[in-house]
């Protein structure tokens, strides 16, 4: 073999090795405003042990300019929604003329609580997600509307106790009272679902890391949510992502707010046990 | 006054004389480019924010031009290097002729 063809031969190893890399998830890691550590990939939770070693957030599979803006506050257009929660925490609404301030304190004094939801509450003898206990507060401690499941309000707030929880590891309850509605949600992972029959486990667990068209596809995981989106430059609350998922199954979809994205969510969110909380995260 | 309108500006509060700093702002705004329509087809009104001053120690830094097909809540970035401590202030120019203002002060040291 003579030097050109050596050098080639290089040469071409080098663009296979480059091109594989481009596929896998970034080797990088997330700290916040150079203060709060994100854990981004650990060790998958033991429910998870049949089907993988590693779980990863989704930060892992964006590119290098959208992983940056998560890390600063001031870059993440998420905190926008986030400081204007923050008013909203400290103004009184409904006819009792009470502050969610008034009854919680500081909208820090919240941390620890977005990372157990979606969770079983005993008082209502159901799993309930965030949105349900804001709005649950709302109603029935506040005399307030409720606000839409998806709403800006909503999804506003559920950014602000992601915000405050940042950097803690997801926690979710799965056995217990939980246990039922919890298998509900894996069913409804594992269960094909539209005209292109896929389900949810064929894209996130089979496929992870591989290309979807022009996009990665991640392990789907929800420990950023609500995201920020750039396509849509506003906050998304995770059950509308998991309609557009299903919907791009060709599905007739659950209604966000439905018993079955609720199961979903907590089975999905076990998923991510051990990841830090990083809402709100910066997603294409 | 287009609702919800907020500016936030980033500067470092000091730096060494001659320094180049990097600042960084950002304004909540929706950026409503005039080319959509509402639901009866009616044309939504152009609003933007469509410029943007730095100043410093009443000398210019930057005076940008905004056009409709820049994204909600616009962000900017630039550079300026600091001879003297003072103030860098900040100006954005609504198209309903609303003008929001931040001002930053920054020390030698």
């Amino acid at each position: 073999m003579n030097k050109f063809t050596k050098g080639l031969g290089a040469c071409m190893t080098a663009i296979i090795v480059a091109s594989g890399a481009m596929a896998e998830p970034a080797d990088d890691n997330l700290v916040i405003n150079g203060d709060i550590e994100i854990v981004t990939r650990t060790a998958a939770p033991a429910h998870l042990s049949d089907v993988m070693d590693e779980v990863m957030s989704g930060w892992l599979f964006r590119g290098t300019e959208t992983r940056a803006m998560e890390s600063d506050d001031f870059d993440n257009p998420g905190m926008i929604f986030v400081e204007q929660a923050e008013d909203v925490w400290n103004t009184a609404d409904g006819s009792e003329g009470k502050s969610c301030a008034d009854c919680h304190g500081a909208s820090s004094e919240m941390a620890g609580v977005r990372p157990v939801y979606p969770k079983y509450v005993e008082a209502a003898g159901e799993v309930r997600t965030m949105e349900m206990a804001i709005n649950d507060c709302r109603e029935n401690r506040m005399g307030a509307e409720k606000w839409k499941y998806t709403g800006g309000d909503m999804v506003n707030m559920t950014a602000l106790m992601a915000s405050v929880s940042r950097g803690m590891p997801v926690n979710v309850a799965i056995d217990g009272p939980a246990q039922s509605t919890w298998e509900q949600g894996k069913e409804i992972y594992y269960t094909r679902f539209g005209q292109l029959e896929l389900s949810c486990a064929n894209c996130h667990e089979d496929n992870y890391g591989n290309m979807i068209r022009a996009d990665h596809l991640s392990q789907g995981q929800i420990n950023g949510f609500p995201a920020y989106r750039l396509k849509n430059t506003k906050l998304n609350a995770v059950q509308d992502r998991f309609k557009g998922c299903v919907r791009d199954t060709r599905a007739e979809t659950f209604a966000p707010g439905s018993p079955e994205f609720v199961a979903l969510e907590l089975y999905v969110g076990s998923r991510g046990n051990g990841l830090s909380v990083e809402g709100p995260s910066v997603r294409n | 006054m287009a609702s919800g309108v907020k500016p936030r500006v980033k500067v470092p509060k000091s730096a060494a004389a001659g320094e180049t700093i990097t600042i960084k702002t950002l304004i909540s705004h929706k950026m409503e480019s005039g080319q959509r329509k509402d639901k009866d087809g009616n044309a939504i009104p152009r609003s933007i924010i469509n410029r943007f001053t730095c100043d410093f120690n009443d000398q210019n830094v930057v005076d940008i031009e905004l056009q409709p097909a820049i994204s909600t809540n616009p962000y900017l970035e630039f550079d300026a290097t600091v001879p003297e401590a003072g103030t860098f202030k900040f100006t954005w120019y609504d198209d309903d002729g609303s003008v929001y203002e931040d001002s930053k002060d920054i020390s030698i040291g």
